[in-house]
């Protein structure tokens, strides 16, 4: 048809079957026919069709922006002025932004964030990076030749993968994967010829990562494939669980005795609001532990702009730190970075405001200061034990606390007869409520079954990074919706 | 696989020194043990890393490029050295040779980025009028949010519609486009898409000889076959059909071939392939049934006369329903060339023809796993497709930047080609297209003699005493192929143009003397 471009009844040059089977084996998103179905909605609610609610509101993706949490002005200001450097000149910007600003661009090629940088990322920046990571961890030391930056850390992720991941043996390269976690991770793995290797999370302990567990996994799994790699979210998405140091030592210690290189992704580790939670990277709880583990266990540790309060998601900023690794694969992770030419320079520059915000005297401080830190992000927005006590009010919804992260993943009790229906439609239970809900009151959640579950179990996943009256509508039409829901399929 | 490997040998002792040192460890030094007991092979090394990714190499930023860093650390140190700075013409990056970005463009991208800007009146209403509209494109109204993985969808429609202008009213379709961080995110998704096969069933890519260096990285890395096709030197490296049947007919003995990729303008010998040489093209394609991959993103860097871009598209549709019905083709752009060159900015979009419904799923399930480009990228990509009109308030200064920064370049080709051409031992064909020249080196036997020696490719061995001499960085042709015993070099022709001049003069000069040398 001339629509699709496309001839019906000729064989292609290229047909499905000689599609790369790494690639076809990639186990497809839930969410964006989702999202794609309530995108449509909304369209259909501006040209005027009738719906029992105003508005579609959307809490599924984990996108603090889209949400409505306004970028941090400072971040903004510099940015605009790297892009148009008559802005350093103009006295309508700050003094500090102005003098950020012409910082930055000395440090590209030709004064012009248009330019390339280095594979790496600008060699500035990476350093700037390193002395963040040492505050950060109480003085450990970590050398910008470490440091990799990239367009959004799933370039990183995928990359460090793609050193792991071959298909020269006879069992598949395995990688033991949370469940639940988000799905792009486990499309990366499935797109490269890995395997995931699913292991829960302690639901009724508030989705605690129990060592127990993993050892049970690799068991089971040990003659089906070979497994390389651990990869743990901290804070995690969704379960907005916060690992205790306890915890990060009993996996760094298992990791050293089954050999696996352990994937640290930390890119929520400023979205703490537990009341006595802290975060500490899996890095400094190693080299804590001392030798020998503190000098034999390989790490990759992830974090980006995209989440905690600069939720700067469509600037693509993200790095990865290695530590530990042999300095002969070092020298080949430069190639893989090679191809991307350079990361993209407002995700870099975007990075380098994050770890190096104003400081106290500074004229951006007084604005900065009182919107940064998360708590405070939180306190206009619901309080979590307010989300939860609503939540854990609906019969038939029970949730787990959350001190950490963006997400809150209530557990669904759905009844048989509704259970027996999604499977009549052939469908996931909880992405059969999802949709449901999105049609039925224009809220757009994403379903369990998409990060991975129990067998047997249901789930929804908010984001919680959201405005107060925003949260207290989607809290308002999930209770009426749920409520009708139980009232049909009892 | 769970076994701790102890390694005990003198050799094994000095990795283990190594290992200790701080430099290499981001940890505190430990001490090391009496009996160098405690240490052990790594999860991650040189046997079990993916073999694939030793075989990548990208010679644009490969170890010339290296030693010309250190170079520039020596001199800002101070070290002494027959020149005072170095000149890295080995890579595209016009800005960073002080080319000026197009003002329309950063005013809207700035006025995205920190939309209070709108109410700044030292902005003209055209380009807030952009920024709005591109703004409520955003989720949140915002850059910081993540768009759909296939790109903002008003974008999409705005890069079909130029499409359509570009080609003359030839229907586009925005489902058809796929928005990407620069045209290598596409063109790397494209061919992880298509290849497949182990053994005589690996996928086969044609790819031109010479050619920019990241297919054959990316066809390593993926561990696909690349099958080469020559360029003729002599014909202004035009392409011959004759030389496309010759390549993939031997191919086929070792691999199934599956694609033809094509960069016209051409990186790195700058020829505008005719429109007769693109018809033989897609003929070829359509008669091998291969997967047809045009690199355009030099599409508006054309300077020779009589030489003019005719989008692999347009000459299909042209061609009639027989072709344009059943050739698959993926066309290729991006912001980092022609004339606003936006390297740094990721922006870029692949236009699929043609593709198999069920293949189409699978790419739109590929791009997913990345999330999305980076919505700068995006804006600037839009502008690019959607520039001023005559009659908008910015049109006047951005038709003039455009006009010059073409006709800048068109001058340098020029000038490059002319002065080249003058010294003996260097032959230059003219340099029609995109931002390089790549020069054929006649070397003396002994120079080659000494390459070898060193365990160089000539052209390296060339260019390495090149940098060190007089701070000139430019890539050795056997980073992008050339025909055996043949030399070359891809030098960009971007620096300004007066110290473009200095730099022809100087390499004139280096090589008269390196032939004096290895007399």
């Amino acid at each position: 048809s001339k629509r699709t471009g496309y001839c019906e009844n000729r064989m292609s040059f290229l047909s499905v079957r000689e599609i790369s089977p790494k690639v076809r084996s990639i186990n497809p998103t839930e969410l964006e026919p989702l999202v794609k179905r309530a995108a449509q909605i909304k369209t259909e609610l501006t040209q005027g069709v009738r719906k029992s609610y105003k508005d579609v509101i959307d809490v599924c993706w984990g996108d603090p922006h889209r949400g409505g949490v306004k970028p941090l002005t400072f971040v903004r200001q510099v940015l605009a002025a790297c892009m148009y450097p008559q802005l350093i000149h103009s006295d309508k910007l700050p003094v500090d932004v102005r003098r950020r600003a012409q910082r930055l661009l000395d440090v590209c090629d030709g004064e012009s964030v248009g330019s390339y940088t280095a594979t790496a990322g600008i060699p500035y920046i990476r350093s700037n990076l390193a002395r963040f990571i040492s505050r950060r961890d109480g003085g450990v030391p970590s050398s910008p030749e470490n440091i990799f930056l990239s367009s959004g850390s799933q370039i990183s992720l995928t990359h460090v993968l793609k050193l792991l991941i071959h298909n020269q043996a006879s069992l598949p390269i395995g990688v033991l994967t949370p469940m639940s976690t988000y799905s792009t991770f486990k499309m990366a793995v499935e797109g490269l010829g890995g395997a995931v290797i699913p292991y829960y999370l302690e639901e009724e302990r508030g989705w605690e990562l129990r060592v127990e567990e993993l050892r049970r996994v690799l068991r089971e799994f040990k003659d089906v494939c070979n497994p390389v790699a651990l990869y743990v979210i901290n804070p995690g998405n969704p379960t907005g669980h916060v690992q205790s140091r306890t915890s990060i030592e009993e996996v760094i210690r298992f990791a050293a005795e089954e050999r696996l290189f352990l994937m640290a992704d930390e890119v929520y580790q400023d979205s703490i609001f537990g009341e006595d939670t802290e975060f500490v990277s899996y890095k400094k709880v190693l080299s804590e532990m001392g030798p020998p583990l503190s000098h034999q266990v390989e790490l990759a540790s992830f974090h980006s702009v995209s989440k905690g309060f600069m939720g700067e998601c469509g600037l693509r900023g993200g790095y990865v730190e290695l530590v530990n690794l042999d300095p002969e694969v070092k020298k080949y992770i430069y190639n893989i970075f090679l191809t991307d030419s350079s990361p993209a320079v407002t995700g870099q520059l975007a990075l380098d405001l994050m770890v190096n915000p104003p400081r106290p005297g500074d004229p951006s401080y007084p604005v900065y200061a009182q919107v940064r830190p998360i708590k405070i992000i939180l306190w206009k927005l619901m309080p979590q034990r307010n989300i939860l006590e609503v939540l854990n009010n609906i019969p038939g919804i029970s949730c787990q606390p959350i001190t950490g992260g963006a997400f809150i993943l209530p557990r669904l009790h759905l009844p048989q007869g509704a259970v027996r229906k999604a499977e009549e439609l052939g469908m996931q239970p909880d992405l059969w409520y999802c949709k449901l809900l999105l049609e039925e009151a224009g809220v757009c959640v994403g379903p369990g079954c998409e990060y991975g579950q129990k067998e047997g179990t249901y789930h929804i996943r908010l984001r919680v990074l959201t405005p107060v009256d925003t949260m207290e509508e989607v809290l308002r039409r999930l209770k009426n919706f749920h409520l009708n829901f139980l009232k049909e399929f009892s | 696989m769970n076994k701790r490997h102890y390694i005990r040998n003198s050799s094994q002792d000095l990795r283990l020194f190594r290992w200790f040192s701080a430099k290499q460890c981001a940890l505190p030094t430990p001490k090391m043990t009496e009996n160098g007991l405690g240490h052990r092979e790594k999860v991650l090394n040189m046997n079990t890393m993916n073999p694939n990714v030793k075989r990548v190499e990208y010679a644009v930023r490969g170890p010339i490029v290296q030693r010309a860093v250190q170079i520039e650390k020596e001199l800002k140190e101070g070290v002494k050295k027959p020149f005072s700075e170095v000149i890295k013409a080995n890579i595209g990056d016009a800005h960073a040779m002080g080319q000026k970005p197009i003002t329309f463009f950063r005013q809207v991208v700035a006025l995205c980025a920190y939309p209070d800007l709108l109410e700044d009146n030292k902005f003209p209403d055209d380009a807030k009028n952009r920024a709005r509209r591109i703004l409520q494109s955003c989720g949140g109204g915002s850059l910081g949010a993540y768009s759909a993985s296939t790109g903002i969808e008003v974008i999409r429609q705005d890069v079909a519609r130029y499409i359509e202008k570009r080609d003359g009213g030839i229907p586009s379709n925005p489902d058809n486009i796929y928005l990407s961080t620069g045209a290598s995110d596409a063109i790397v998704t494209m061919l992880k898409l298509l290849t497949s096969g182990e053994g005589k069933t690996r996928s086969g890519v044609m790819i031109s000889i010479p050619q920019y260096p990241l297919y054959s990285a990316a066809l390593a890395e993926l561990a696909a076959v690349q099958i080469s096709y020559y360029l003729d030197e002599d014909k202004c490296w035009g392409l011959d059909v004759s030389e496309l049947r010759r390549a993939v007919e031997a191919a086929r003995e070792h691999c199934k071939p599956r694609a033809l990729c094509i960069i016209n303008p051409g990186n790195p010998t700058g020829q505008v392939q005719s429109r007769q040489c693109i018809e033989d093209v897609i003929r070829f394609a359509a008669e091998e049934r291969l997967f047809l991959m045009a690199d355009e993103v030099y599409q508006d860097n054309v300077y020779a006369e009589g030489c003019q871009f005719h989008s692999f598209k347009k000459v299909l549709f042209e061609m009639g329903p027989e072709y344009s019905n059943t050739v698959e083709l993926a066309s290729f752009h991006s912001t980092s060339k022609c004339y606003m060159g936006e390297c740094g900015f990721r922006g870029g979009y692949m236009e699929v023809i043609n593709m198999d419904p069920q293949v189409k799923l699978q790419l739109t399930k590929l791009v997913s796993v990345r999330l999305c480009p980076p919505i700068p990228g995006q804006v600037l990509l839009d502008l690019v497709v959607n520039p001023p009109r005559p009659d908008e308030p910015s049109y006047a200064t951005f038709i003039k930047e455009r006009t010059a920064n073409l006709e800048i370049l068109a001058e340098k080709a020029k000038l490059t080609e002319q002065i080249f051409n003058t010294v003996s031992g260097i032959r230059c064909n003219p340099v029609q297209g995109a931002m390089y020249t790549f020069p054929r080196l006649t070397l003396p036997e002994k120079a080659i003699a000494a390459a070898k020696e060193k365990g160089q490719a000539p052209d390296m061995f060339y260019c390495m005493k090149l940098l060190e001499e007089t701070g000139i960085c430019l890539v050795p042709g056997s980073g992008f192929g050339q025909r055996d015993g043949t030399h070359h070099f891809r030098m960009t022709i971007l620096p300004a143009t007066e110290k473009l001049k200095i730099v022809l003069e100087n390499i004139r000069a280096f090589h008269k003397r390196f032939t004096e040398e290895f007399s």
